[in-house]
This record gives structure tokens, sequence and C-alpha cells, in this order.
């Protein structure tokens, strides 16, 4: 009995891992088709059927690229920070249920990895600690650019967690269970009981501390090539710096994740489309919501963008719980 | 046997990563092992059944605390290595080994006689830890969780005094200003 256990989350977490690291690899090359179309250019081209295999190009170019560590910077910890990224944002997927329950040769089989009743809170927390790796790289580069651009994501991460959470306040207190699977069952009786029409404003709320937390435009201020080159990853080369782009296409997959089961209705069937299209569904228009808002929009700068959070995200979260505590009671 | 295997990877790696706080000179290496030290903490509340309070202990201490220890030493050259300036080595060690040992006896003094045992255990039936934790906070322990939140709200309110003394005056101008002095 316990062996089948350990064999199925063994089986589970080999799957997850690779699904979502081809997601994440497949997403870079639909990103910059996206963007070419939006910009009336072609995008990769040349390699393969509209430049597919130009993924397999990227990942030789960055697997064989020389692995350079800068002679001043702090080696060991230069050399672990990029692996953070990453092991942070798929760990934090432990805890999401990705599609509804299924039966294989008469075996039940969850997908969800560790079914724990705090699921929402373990997915926040564990992603938020993602934020080590860029924080450590920046410091350990010795590098002027790399500490602006850590303090920068830093702060941008630590003031948006505090937005996100008070978001998710909100609809918690109405379902009553930080657990995703009992989340998604509150929504169960079709579209009429999707979250986001009770919380419309909760959920605007947490797409935007949602792109904060991912560093995507409009809030990528890492990216800011102007101002600090490439913030913490200036001095990264090969794959090490592969690493910190897999962590964040996997942060963008665990939002989307968070967004469909937390307002849109998770994986429940809808009319005659299962729940498992669904929920695919879902996913791929918050990622290609993701690519749009960065073809549309211009950067903001980092003090606007403290304005924004502490100052009008912030109050409207806690106007927010305040109106939802009111109408509960 | 999985929790024991899983208990004992845990207390060797945090042993470890709370040794090389202790022992290292450089305060990256410092920093990052206690945060590392920090996360693995949290794996014995998931052994012993309290996801609520492991969590808890990740967003706060990994996430929150750890965080800003690092932003204030972004002020400092974390690379090179502390120089320490002891000058009464007999004292201090004297002292750091009596204040250990006086830690092990408190900790370990009810756990040696078997007199340890839980205020309020879980009676109701089917009710996970966090509303156990929420029935516990709002009801035995409310004038002490209250009183926390006021002590932080007054923290809070002197923290923003402090800094906002000059608020109403932009940096850049002031050094403007500054500059035009000079010159007159």
């Amino acid at each position: 009995m316990d062996w089948a256990i350990v064999i199925e989350t063994v089986i589970k977490t080999v799957i997850v891992l690779s699904v979502v690291a081809g997601m994440a690899a497949f997403a870079t090359w639909i990103e910059r088709k996206v963007l070419a179309y939006m910009q009336r250019r072609l995008g990769p081209m040349n390699v393969g059927p509209h430049g597919v295999l130009q993924l397999a190009a990227d990942g030789i170019k960055l697997f064989t690229k020389e692995d350079i560590v800068p002679q001043h910077a702090v080696k060991p910890i230069f050399k672990i920070a990029p692996v953070i990224a990453p092991v942070c944002a798929f760990t934090a997927m432990a805890a999401v249920p990705f599609f509804p329950e299924f039966t294989v040769f008469g075996y039940t089989v969850t997908p969800i990895i560790s079914d724990i009743n705090v699921g929402i809170l373990f997915v926040m927390g564990v992603a938020s600690a993602g934020m080590y790796a860029p924080l450590l790289a920046g410091m350990s580069s010795t590098n002027k650019w790399a500490l602006l651009g850590a303090a920068r994501t830093v702060i941008q991460l630590l003031s948006f967690e505090v937005v996100s959470g008070l978001a998710l306040l909100a609809p918690i207190m109405m379902i009553g269970s930080l657990s995703l699977i009992d989340i998604n069952d509150y929504q169960i009786g079709g579209i009429g009981s999707w979250l986001v029409w009770s919380q419309p404003m909760a959920f605007l709320l947490f797409v935007i501390a949602g792109f904060a937390e991912t560093n995507r435009t409009p809030f990528d201020l890492i990216e800011y090539e102007a101002e600090i080159v490439s913030g913490y990853a200036t001095d990264y080369s090969g794959m090490r710096w592969g690493l910190f782009f897999v962590g964040e296409y996997a942060n963008m997959i665990t939002v989307s994740f968070l967004v469909s089961i937390m307002f849109l209705g998770g994986y429940n069937p809808l009319w005659i489309i299962p729940g498992a299209v669904m929920i695919l569904i879902k996913i791929s228009a918050f990622i290609f919501l993701f690519l749009w808002v960065r073809a549309a929009w211009p950067h903001v700068r980092p003090d606007q963008m403290m304005w924004l959070c502490w100052k009008i995200l912030m109050p409207l979260a806690l106007l927010n719980i305040l109106i939802t505590g009111i109408v509960l009671i | 046997m999985f929790e024991v295997i899983a208990f004992y990877t845990f207390s060797i790696l945090t042993i470890i990563m709370f040794g090389i706080v202790v022992f290292s000179k450089n305060a990256l290496y410092a920093m990052s092992a206690l945060a590392g030290g920090m996360i693995f903490i949290s794996g014995f509340f998931f052994l012993l059944g309290a996801e609520f309070l492991g969590v808890v202990q990740i967003v706060v201490y990994s996430g929150a605390v750890m965080a800003l220890y690092a932003f204030g030493m972004m002020f400092f050259d974390t690379t090179r290595d502390v120089k320490e300036n002891i000058h009464y080595k007999k004292v201090l060690y004297s002292l750091s080994i009596i204040s250990a040992v006086l830690i092990v006896i408190i900790m370990s003094a009810p756990i040696y006689s078997a007199n340890i045992e839980s205020l309020y255990p879980s009676v109701i039936e089917g009710v996970g830890n966090i509303q156990m934790v929420g029935l516990v906070l709002f009801t035995k322990y409310l004038i002490p969780f209250e009183l926390a939140a006021v002590m932080l709200l007054v923290s809070m309110i002197s923290g923003i005094l402090l800094v906002s003394k000059r608020m109403e005056m932009n940096l850049t101008q002031e050094d403007h200003y500054e500059e035009k002095g000079e010159i007159i």
C-alpha cells in the first residue's frame, strides 16, 4: 500500500515536470510567434515548418554555450541561484489539481501530486520563495546592474505578494476552505456560479498581481535594457540563464492554473465540453492574455509601480474584503 | 518508514544549514544558509501533519523576514569575509555555552519527564488544523493576539513617521538646491 502511493507520486511528479517543462519551452515559441504577428512580422520561420524547431535550436544553443562564471562572483551562490527559480516554480505545482479525477484500468487517478488542505496558501508561499533566485543572483554577481535589478525584482515580488494575498482572501471567505479542490467544487454549477461574477474586483486585482509576480510586461522591471542592462541575469550565460527563463514560464503556467481554478470555474465540465478540455482552454486563453499585454503595453516606471501597488491596489483589496465581510454577515 | 527517512534527512540538512550560518565568515553564505534552513524546518511541520504552520513558516520566515534581511545586506559588500573583532573570548564562549545548555534543558525537561501534552487537543471530529488554529486564537488567546496586532500597528506607524520627516521635499530637488547654494 505504502509503496503504491510512493510509485504513484513519483510517476505523477515525473509527468508534471516533463509536461510543464515542455509547455514552458513551447510557450517561448508561441510568444515569439504571437508577438511577431501582432507587430506585423513573421517571427521564427526558417527552422522547421513555421519555425517550430526553433525550440530545439535554442535548446542546443543554450546547452552548448560556454559557461562563464565571473571572476569576482561568490561562486557557490552564483551557481545555486538559477536552480532556485525552476525548483520553486515546480514545487508550487505539487498542490495544484490539474485535471478532474479519471479512471485508468479500474484505478482512480487524482491528477494532483499532494492534496494538502492548505493548497492555495502552499502554492502562493512556495512561489514567493522563488524570489531568492533573483535576490541571490543579484547579490552574488558583484555587479551594479545585477544588484539594482535584484533589488527591483524583489521589492516588486514582495509588494505584489501583499496584493495577491489580500485579493484571494475575499473569495476564500466565501468558500471557507483553502483547498484548491474545494474551491473548484464550489463553482460546480455552470457559468453562473463562477467566482468571477461575485468577486470581479478580486479577479482583477489577482490578475494584475499575477502579472507582477511573474515579472511580465507592464511590470517587467528587470528587462529595462535602457536602465539596468538585463537586471539580475546580466552576468549569466547559457543554461544558467535558461533556468531563470524556465522558472518564469513555469510560474506563468502556475498563475494561469490558479486564476482558472479560483475564479473561472476550474476543471468543471461545461455543457458538452469535458472538464479537462475546459481548463486547457482557460489556460491557453490566459497565456495568450499574457502575450497580448506584452505586445500592447509599455513598461511602467518603478515608482509608478510602487504607487500603483500600495496606493491603489492594496486599499481596493482591503475595501473588497470589507464589503465581502459585510455581505456575508 | 518514509517518515523516519524524511525526518533524518530534514534534521541533517537543517543542522548543516544552521552550522554554516554560525561558522561561515561570509555574510552571503550565512544568509542563504539561514533561508534554506528555515525552509527545511517547515518540513518538520509537514511531517507532523501541521500543514498550515508549515506553510506559514515558509511564507513568514523565508518569504518575508529573510527577504528583508537580504535587503538590508544589499547596502554592504557581502562578498568579502567579515573580520570579527572579539576582545573577551573566554567570556563570550562561556556565555554562549551556558545559554545553549540552558535552552537544551528547558526544551528537553518536559519531554524527558513525559509531561508534555497539548493544552487544546482537537476534540471536534473532522476539523482541520486551520480551523483549530482559528478556534484557539479567537477564543483562548484573543487578547494576546489582538495586543500583538496593536503592537504591529504601532511599530508600522512609528516606522512611517521616522521615514516621512521630509516627504514633501523631493530628493532630487534637494540636491539641485544644494548645488545652487555652492555656486552662489
